[in-house]
């Protein structure tokens, strides 16, 4: 018990936390957007993939951290744009859009990296982003600046949604598309707005992962990120202030299993095996829909395509 | 710019839509083929020969889409009552693994059964893995509205990760030198071979037969027409009188049953034994089958044979002038985007103003 308070006193484990939060907080706050305009983009975990490599890329090729950075969120941009098309142009299932759309980002960032980079053993490094440690701030100088950028676009988004005019519009047409067209706004426009702003936000998630939190592109560093701010955003009632706690508390308990994992002797002194602690992340997703699930107000038109003029 | 409702589907639509997808996916794919500095028409004529092109290429193709005929089949039954099971990957995994435990030579020897009762018995536990895998997000679902495709997408890695602990624990072959795999199964349990000197077996029988079956159970059955119905509008079902909740359930376990079928035909029919990348990703696959299939069983084996001969005439074009494999799985991704847009234009018109 001692033990788990020294821990929790640490500023290394609230680093953690932060650390593992900040792809999520990024993630879901992308699908936020998408979801608040009527739009589900299960495109998240092939566009995350997508804006690891690219910005990685980028940087590889000399470009500065914030440009690969941009370039992420380009190449995010560019892949929700297609989604946009393809759900709010053409009205597809948003469920399968969004399917194909992870399965053509994931597959084009591993041919071209295999392309780039024929043969590599290893895969080549760069100079990632350097933690803050000019702020004066405890646990936070332990973080690089997009953590930061991550948590002032939770306030950002927020004040959006809730005093613009244009959030305004955006709530409008995921609630009830047909009152929006009815006061002069374009459904379509803001829908597909909604997607490609919320699909740079899941660019630059993915970007975190090669730029601050490790060096390199791995093909499975992204690993069901994306699935989990899917469920991030249910459990958080499609608001950003809970968004980003519910992307903390699963860090905190992501930080949490990676120190028992790592400090051994089991739980209740019972060995257990190191994959039932991996496992923890998708299994703590699953959990939180299933709490909420009773009072999840989901956006009324969510997943429901509009086409003017017909019901 | 907005779409409008044709007044009926033309047969003529419905052949060009597809050939329409697949040229459009062939024009994509050429420009990324160039772009690794590869020529184009040798790049295709590798891909072509590769899949299709000899006796081991085509047999390789049909083992290959054995196990994607079932998994698509079991998005296509999901699907069609717009069940989005995107688990089929665990689910797989799952009656890999129970048809493992069922006909395992744990012990050395495994249970003390003739194969005529073991056989059924092990597929009917795999089956039963899958289909309770999904049973799950399906009772989730129509219980409390918690949407099926995150649930299963997450419980994709969850077994993933249970099979990784199975095979270094309880299921471990003690004989593997520290590969994570598991036992085999018992010899007589083995699948036939379908044709001498190669790696088809029997269960490309079964796939085809569960096709037909799954064909004629979609046309000709009353579960068929509610499967239809609900998935055509739940609302206006339930108004009918049908049991939506019902329907949901039972599809649930059609679906996850196949899937987990297919993991125990694959390990039955090939290596015999449980590793963690005896699947190449044949659930999401399945997937892509069946939405290039439009939903259709008999579609699904005509896809799932395509998908089956891309991927592994990827191998041979990757050998011959040296295109990454990952090729496959943009041609695959562009084809399923290409097809849906396809086929809303068998539905719909463009019209400018």
């Amino acid at each position: 018990m001692s033990e788990t308070l020294e821990l929790l006193g640490s500023a290394a484990f609230w680093a953690a936390v932060l650390r593992i939060a900040t792809p999520l907080i990024l993630g879901t706050l992308g699908v936020l957007l998408c979801e608040r305009a009527g739009v589900l983009n299960l495109g998240i975990e092939g566009i995350m993939v997508a804006g690891a490599f690219i910005g990685w890329l980028v940087v590889y090729q000399g470009g500065g951290l914030w440009s690969g950075v941009l370039a992420a969120a380009a190449a995010g941009a560019a892949f929700g744009a297609l989604h946009a098309l393809l759900t709010v142009g053409l009205a597809l299932s948003q469920h399968v859009a969004g399917l194909g759309i992870t399965l053509l980002a994931t597959s084009l960032a591993s041919y071209a990296y295999r392309v780039s980079f024929p043969k590599v053993a290893s895969p080549p490094t760069i100079q990632p982003f350097q933690p803050m440690d000019w702020l004066p701030l405890p646990v936070l100088n332990t973080q690089t600046a997009l953590t930061l950028l991550a948590l002032l676009l939770v306030p950002a988004i927020g004040w959006l949604l809730y005093r613009t005019p244009l959030g305004l519009a955006l709530r409008t047409v995921g609630e009830n598309p047909a009152a929006a067209e009815a006061q002069g706004l374009s459904v379509a426009a803001l829908r597909s707005g909604a997607v490609v702003a919320g699909s740079a936000l899941m660019g630059v998630a993915g970007a975190f992962l090669t730029l601050s939190a490790f060096n390199a592109f791995f093909f499975t560093m992204v690993n069901g990120r994306g699935w989990v701010c899917v469920a991030l955003v249910v459990f958080a009632s499609w608001r950003p202030g809970k968004a980003l706690a519910g992307a903390l508390l699963f860090g905190f308990f992501d930080a949490l299993q990676l120190r028992l994992q790592q400090a051994g002797g089991g739980v209740f002194g019972i060995e257990l095996p190191y994959q039932l602690y991996l496992a923890v992340p998708y299994l703590m997703a699953i959990v939180a829909l299933v709490l909420v699930a009773r009072r999840a107000a989901y956006p009324q038109a969510l997943m429901k395509p509009y086409r003017k003029g017909e019901r | 710019m907005r779409l409008e409702r044709r007044e009926g589907v033309s047969r003529r639509a419905l052949v060009l839509a597809p050939l329409a997808a697949v040229g459009f996916t062939l024009a994509v794919s050429s420009l990324l083929v160039a772009w690794a500095g590869a020529p184009v028409g040798a790049a295709y004529l590798a891909l072509l020969e590769g899949g299709f092109g000899s006796r081991f290429a085509i047999t390789e193709t049909l083992t290959r889409a054995t196990p994607l005929i079932l998994t698509g089949l079991a998005a296509a039954v999901a699907f069609r009552a717009r069940l989005y099971n995107i688990g089929a990957e665990g689910q797989l995994y799952a009656g890999a693994l129970a048809a493992v435990a069922v006909g395992g030579l744990h012990g050395g020897s495994g249970f003390d059964a003739p194969a005529w009762l073991l056989f059924p018995a092990m597929m009917a536990a795999a089956m039963a893995a899958g289909a309770l895998l999904l049973l799950g997000p399906a009772l989730l679902k129509s219980r409390l509205g918690v949407d099926e495709v995150v649930t299963t997408l997450l419980l994709n890695f969850v077994v993933l990760l249970a099979v990784s602990a199975a095979l270094d624990g309880p299921m471990k072959d003690p004989t593997a030198l520290g590969w994570p795999q598991s036992v085999a199964i018992q010899d007589a349990l083995q699948l036939d071979k379908l044709i001498e000197r190669s790696r088809v077996h029997s269960g490309l029988v079964a796939a085809l037969g569960l096709a037909a079956a799954l064909a004629l159970l979609l046309r000709f059955t009353t579960l068929g027409f509610e499967i239809r119905a609900v998935g055509a509008n739940a609302r206006a079902a339930a108004f009918a009188g049908m049991p939506v909740a019902r329907t949901m359930v039972v599809v649930a376990l059609v679906s996850g049953a196949l899937a987990g079928l297919a993991g125990a035909i694959e390990v039955a029919g090939r290596a015999g034994y449980v590793t963690l990348d005896m699947s190449p990703g044949y659930g999401m696959s399945g997937i892509v089958i069946a939405m290039l299939a439009m939903l259709n069983p008999l579609g699904v084996v005509a896809a799932a044979v395509f998908v089956a001969g891309m991927l592994v005439g990827a191998d041979g074009m990757s050998r011959v002038v040296g295109v990454p494999t990952y090729i496959a799985d943009v041609i695959v991704a562009v084809a399923l985007i290409a097809m849906l847009v396809a086929t809303l234009f068998t539905q719909y018109r463009l019209r400018w103003r």
